[in-house]
Order: structure tokens, then sequence, then C-alpha cells
């Protein structure tokens, strides 16, 4: 069989393949690409991102254009007579320097991005983010406001093996808690994270990073929210059995609804409950046993 | 060693059947039962790599229960890793460097037979941790504390297992450079020897440097669990970023490892069916020591996240985009190599030009995570598993089917079926296509690595990756039934198999004999 048969019938199994999975497609094939999230640095990320993205474009149609010429043009059923030469130090040397002034050029805007993204002063207010086997809990620093935030208990049902429960059925399957994060916009908002027991990492897609929750550390990054909305993110490193089942929620209000919120919170007392299961380990031990 | 050991009469007094294989010191006995090895180990990882998909296929958890899909992503990797790649490269480096550089067979011959032998032992042990209470390793192959420490009885037996197949890549190491440093026939230089002898000498000191790293990184968690240390754990002082510092000093080279022998393959096929000499031969060896050598200051950028200082980011960023330089020049050194060449496309040579576009494509994927603050968004997705799928699969596996079918005529006699070569090919590029494409969207889109199930917007992608799973996964038997039918019989294979091939290995008849180059050949 020719190359060119072969690849024919290779052609009509990837159409046969897209048939079949045509059928019960919707429209998330569309996700394909990075967020450009609802913060500064998340943008900055995102234009790092498509920066480096069409640069490995631009040098991918150049390597592969000649190669693919040298394949269809440069093949001995052409009959042409293979040349001898095997080596140009100019050439090597033109493709060792512009790859090197290119990656210089790269490397300049990620470096401002990465010095900006470490400074954590400033910050108006912080937030402790503490990653348990398999939760998170939120502590709102010098305000009295701490809880604990779970996987809702409708996904936490349908998750189960064989449990019946259509996951397109449920409102936000596993991207759902009982008790979301709340942040207010415009401010300029320090995160310290830790682990209580193995590493998680929390991930927020739209404010553009993830960190590592480690025990006996705590980590800092910050954030600013521009847009005030519901943003989804999850657990981003193996912590164990439930890894897959400890999203994050954060919504994110303005100003002022934030501090009525806070306010109310700190009136319901809600955060002196919470308080006892989240600070001490052996009770949070006791509760995963529960689990 | 006199060249009489190697006379006729020695064969008399030789055992048969399983005894043969059990004793054996030649490196073409040993060579082969690495590969067999490797392909059993690599159908075994696959298997549990279709579980995976299986599970992926649709949201919700229809088949495994977590804690068994967390056992399968660890122990995927490790059979794969450990069991698959290294075993087949040392497989090729057994049967092919003493052939390439002229010598009657490795240097250390009855450790050799040991450094086999200890991987059925070492992965009967680990594979056996499956079945024990609570399950086998789940903390992913990298095996990070506190999590590692979680693993129930299986733990000691993981730890044991990676010592013993340490042991076995270090000794196969120290083999491979006595072979080449003290085995060469007369006149060949180092400058002389194949491209691949070369990889896998500098593969060969990377494997000493590092295996005994990733040794010192187990034993340590061993005692963090039985002894009383605190090494990884803070409450006494330690520290849980150590391990994985110590652990990526490792891992890194680590991944050289799989993949420098790949760029010897490559960089031995496409000239032979380019019918042109290889582009670039030195600057191809100064590239390889180059990666080699910046392998070793690159490891935090699996880190990237931890936390580590502004300075320690911006160095491991800046060092890791220096790898594009020298990897950029061996892609730029194959494409010159087709150039006004006169190229046919037989089955190593598809798989060659698939390793050429793929483990570019991985190559593109690793310069994007190389930049530290796009990788706070990628790092721990699916894209990055994209990416070194990507590597590995089109890149290390692709190559090591290349030089299966490359040198198969010269192991069995016999030509391999070049129509069931194309169609493995053909299958096998379309379908490891549709399976680990799809995943760089599913990774930028926001789905993490190492999750059993997802919310319904990652449906569509991973429905499609799955189908690619299957179908890569299938196609695979077809090689077992091709290399099969080419031991068994088929049309006799000349001592020169392909027209355009070039190196010592071609001199001799195939099949090639149990004893070759008694008498070392003249190099001009």
């Amino acid at each position: 069989m020719t190359a060119a048969t072969a690849m024919k019938r290779a052609g009509q199994l990837t159409a046969l393949a897209a048939a079949l999975i045509t059928a019960p497609a919707s429209a998330d094939f569309g996700l394909l690409n990075m967020t450009q999230g609802v913060t500064e640095s998340s943008r900055e990320i995102y234009g790092l991102h498509m920066t480096i993205f069409m640069i490995t474009v631009v040098i991918g149609v150049g390597v592969f254009g000649a190669m693919f010429y040298s394949i269809f043009r440069h093949r001995k059923s052409r009959g042409v007579t293979p040349s001898k030469f095997h080596h140009s130090t100019t050439m090597e040397i033109v493709w060792t320097v512009i790859p090197l002034v290119i990656l210089v050029a790269m490397a300049v805007p990620a470096t401002r991005v990465l010095i900006d993204l470490d400074d954590t002063s400033g910050s108006e207010m912080t937030v402790k983010v503490t990653g348990y086997q398999w939760f998170w809990g939120y502590e709102y620093r010098g305000e009295d406001v701490q809880f604990l935030s779970r996987l809702s208990t409708d996904s936490d049902r349908a998750r189960r093996l064989d449990s019946g429960i259509k996951p397109a059925s449920v409102d936000n399957y596993l991207q759902n808690v009982d008790q979301r994060l709340v942040l207010p916009v415009d401010t300029r908002i320090r995160f310290q994270i830790t682990g209580a027991d193995v590493i998680h990492s929390w991930w927020m897609p739209d404010l553009g990073w993830k960190k590592d929750a480690i025990p006996g550390y705590v980590n800092e990054m910050w954030t600013e929210i521009e847009e005030p909305g519901v943003y989804r993110g999850r657990c981003a490193e193996l912590c164990g059995r439930d890894h897959g089942f400890m999203p994050i929620v954060v919504e994110a209000l303005p100003k002022a609804e934030f501090e009525t919120w806070l306010a109310n919170r700190q009136a319901s007392g809600e955060g002196m409950t919470a308080d006892a299961d989240a600070d001490t380990t052996p009770e949070t031990d006791g509760e995963l046993a529960a689990r | 060693m006199t060249a009489t050991t190697y006379n006729d009469a020695s064969h008399e007094g030789e055992p048969t059947g399983f005894t043969r294989w059990l004793v054996t010191t030649n490196h073409k006995d040993i060579g082969s039962m690495y590969l067999l090895f490797s392909l059993a180990m690599f159908l075994v990882g696959g298997a549990m790599a279709l579980v995976i998909r299986a599970e992926l296929f649709q949201p919700g958890l229809q088949l495994v229960d977590p804690y068994f899909f967390n056992q399968m992503t660890t122990m995927h990797a490790l059979v794969m890793i450990f069991g698959a790649v290294m075993p087949a490269f040392t497989g090729l480096a057994n049967w092919m460097i003493p052939l390439m550089v002229g010598a009657p067979d490795m240097a250390l011959p009855r450790m050799n037979n040991w450094s086999f032998w200890l991987l059925p032992f070492g992965f009967a042990v680990l594979l056996s941790t499956l079945f024990m209470p609570g399950g086998g390793p789940a903390g992913g192959w990298t095996m990070y504390p506190p999590l590692m420490l979680q693993t129930g009885t299986a733990f000691p037996f993981v730890i044991f297992a990676i010592h013993v197949l340490g042991i076995s890549s270090i000794m196969g190491s120290i083999n491979v450079i006595a072979t080449i440093l003290n085995m060469r026939a007369p006149g060949m230089s180092l400058m002389k020897m194949p491209l691949f002898v070369w990889t896998w000498l500098i593969t060969a000191y990377l494997m000493i440097a590092v295996m005994p790293v990733l040794a010192g990184a187990v034993t340590m968690l061993l005692t963090d669990q039985y002894f009383g240390t605190t090494f990884f754990s803070a409450a006494g002082g330690g520290d849980p970023v150590l391990y994985q510092h110590i652990f990526w000093f490792f891992g890194h080279p680590e991944v050289y490892i799989l993949i420098l022998p790949a760029f010897g393959i490559i960089s031995t096929i496409i000239p032979t069916f380019a019918r042109k000499p290889l582009f670039g031969y030195s600057s191809m060896v100064y590239a390889t020591a180059s990666i080699a050598f910046l392998s070793f200051i690159v490891w935090a950028h699996h880190m990237f996240t931890v936390g580590m200082p502004l300075a320690g980011e911006l160095f491991f960023m800046y060092s890791t985009m220096l790898i594009a330089v020298p990897t950029g020049v061996k892609v730029f050194n194959w494409v010159s190599t087709m150039w006004r060449g006169a190229m046919t496309f037989e089955t190593p040579m598809l798989f060659a030009l698939a390793f050429v576009f793929l483990f570019t494509i991985g190559g593109f994927s690793g310069l994007m995570l190389a930049i530290a603050p796009a990788d706070f968004q990628y790092h721990d997705t699916y894209f990055v598993v994209a990416h070194f799928h990507y590597v590995l699969v089109t890149g290390a596996v692709f190559a090591i089917l290349a030089a299966a079918y490359y040198w198969m005529p010269k192991w069995t006699g016999h030509m391999y079926s070049e129509r069931l070569g194309q169609w493995h090919f053909w299958l096998s590029v379309v379908f490891v296509n549709v399976l680990f494409f799809p995943q760089h969207f599913l990774g930028l889109a926001g789905m993490p690595r190492r999750i059993p199930d997802y919310s319904v917007q990652f449906a569509d992608w991973n429905m499609v990756s799955s189908i690619g799973g299957f179908g890569f996964g299938f196609a695979q038997l077809l090689f077992v039934y091709l290399l099969y039918k080419c031991i068994r019989g088929g049309q006799q294979a000349e001592a020169k198999a392909w027209e355009g091939a070039d190196g010592l290995e071609w001199d001799v008849p195939s099949p090639a004999p149990h004893h070759t180059f008694e008498t070392p050949p003249v190099v001009r």
C-alpha cells in the first residue's frame, strides 16, 4: 500500500470518528483557550501566553514548511539525486543566534509580569486560605470571619460511583460549593495560602494564577478583581482520593455590598462557629475520619 | 577475555531452553529480553491508561473508585517510564552499541545479565502492590510527601522496587560507558561514533548522576515514615518542598534520559532514508551535551507554583528557555538532512518524520510552559499532560518504534510486513493526535490533571481524547502481531537491509550471528 492510500484510509477513519462524536456534541468544543480573566495580571498572563504561542506558530510554520516542502520535492520517486552537503557553519550560527534573540525578547515581558505578581505589598485586606483533605478554609484576617467551603451536596451526591444521577442535571456539577469566598472588587487583596494536611493548590483561572497550599508554609499572592461576578476554580495539586472534588468559588461583589455581607456575617456569629472547625488540626482530623 | 572464548566449540556446552535465557551473557540475547520485557510493560502501562481514559470518557464516576483511579495514574507513569521506555532504550543499547562500535559484546556481560534480571523482580514487587491492603501507590509518580506517606502497606514495597529498578539502570549505564570507552574498533575515534552511541554515552552519565538522587529521596521518605526522621515534615523542622527539589533534580535529567537516545535513533534513521549524510554531526554532539548540562540546572521549573523567591523563579525561567536553543539546533539539523535528499518512506522513516513533527509540537508547548507567569495557569493542568505525552509518546515511543522497524531485519533476519507497518503507523499517528491534541484545549480551559471526574464543560474534548486513546491502544496490538510474524518468518533480509544504511551493524549478516566482531573491524 502506498503512503497516499494509507493516508486516505486514515482520513476516512478520522471522518468516522468525527461522525461518532458529533452526535452528543454541544457547544463545548469551542472551549479551546485560556481565559483572559478579570484582573490586570490575568490579562497580562493571557497576553504572554498568546505572544509565546504566536512565536511558536511562526517558527512552526517555517520549520514544518521546510520539512514538508522537502518531503514532497526531495523524494526518490521523483528521480532526484541526493545532494552530499552535510555542514554549514553559517547556517548553524544563524539558527543558534536567532532563537536566542527571540528568547531574550520573550524573557523581558515575562520578567516584568513575574516581578509584578511577586509584589504583595500595599494590600487593603488579607484572606488566609487553608487546604484540607478535601475542602477549603477561608479566614478574613482581622475581621473575625472564617468558614469552610465544601463541594455542594447535590454535586457530592451525584459524583458517587453509580449514583445514577446525570452530571448534566446538576447545577454547576463539581464546581459549586456550600459557602463561596466573597471578595470585594477594585480592592488589592493579599492571599496567605497554606495546607493543613497534604499539599493542595489553590487555582482560580479568572485571577490568572494558582499557588500551592503547603503544610508548614505560608505562600503569598495578590489580586485585584475588576468585574463583579462568580468565578470558579479547583484544587490543582493531587491531594488524595477526593482531589477532584474540592472546587473553589469566588463571588466578587461591589465594595459596598461586600461591606454589608461582611457585617452580616460578623453579626450572625457564623464566623465563630466555623472557627473551632478550621483552626485546630486534631478536630479536623476527627472530621476527616467522620467523612 | 581472549578471542578463543568465542569460538564455535564453546557453544557445545551452552544450556538450552529457559536456562539459556536465565544465564546468558550474550548482548543480543539480553537485548532481546530487554526489548520484549519493555513491550510487555508497554502493554501493561497502556492497559492502565485505558482504565483512565475509560473513566474519563464522560463526566460522573462510572467504573472505578477515585482512589483506584489515582493508583492507575501513578502506576501508569511508573510502568511506562521505568518499565517501557528505559528498558527499551537499554535493550537497543545492548543489541546495537556493540554492533555499532565493532565490539564482540558488552564490556561487563555478567553484570549485564544481572541488570536485566533485576527488572522482572522489581516490577513483580511494584505491580503486586496493587493487590495489597490499601492498594498501590496513589500519590502520583512524583511521590510528593506528605501525601505519599498516606500510602498503605504498599509503601515500603514501592520504595524497594524503585531501588531495585534504579540499581538495574545504574548497572546498565556503567556497562554502556565501559563498552563505549574501551571497546571501540580500531580507528573509531569518539567523533566518528554513530550518533546513537553518542547520545547513549551522554544518557548513561546522566543516569549515573541522578538515579542515586532518586534513591536518596525515596530513602528519606522511608525513614520519615518508619524511623522518626522529619526530612519532609514541617512539624519536625523539615520541609516538604525539599523533597520536590531533590525529586526534580533527579526528575528533569530523567526526562532527558527518556529522550536523548531517541535523538540518536532519529539521527540514524533520517540520513538512511534521505540517502544523505547527517547534517551537522558535530553540532548534534555538542547540542546533546548542552542539553544534558542544562538538564541539571532547570529542575525547579516543575515547581513554579510552590512559592519560590523571585530570583529563583527568574533563574529557572531563563535556564529553561535556553534549552530551546540546542533542541532547536537538532530539529533544524534533521530538516537540513532531509533537504535535497532522495527520500523514501518506509515505516521507520514515517515514524521518524512523525517524531520530528510531533516532538517539535511538544517542544513548543514546553517553551510555553517555561514562561513562569503563564505556567501559573498551565501548571498541573491537562496542558502539561498534553505536553509531556507529545514528547514522550510521539517522541520517545515513536523513536523506539522507528528503531524497532529499522533494526528488526537485523534482529530477526526477516523483513517485516511493510503493509502492516504502514497500517500501524497511520493508525498510531492519527489516533495519538486525537488522543493528546484536545488535552491542550482541556488544560487551557481549566481542567486539572489527575482527576477522575470533571465538570460538564470538559465532556466533549474528553470523549474525543478517550476515543483516540482506545484507537491508539488497540493499534499497538497490530505491532505485536507484526513482530510475531516477523520473528516467525518473512522475506529474507540482506546484511544491509536498507539501501541508504550506513554503519558497522550492516556489515554483519542478517540475522546477526550469535557472536560478531570476534576480530575487530577496522574503521577508516
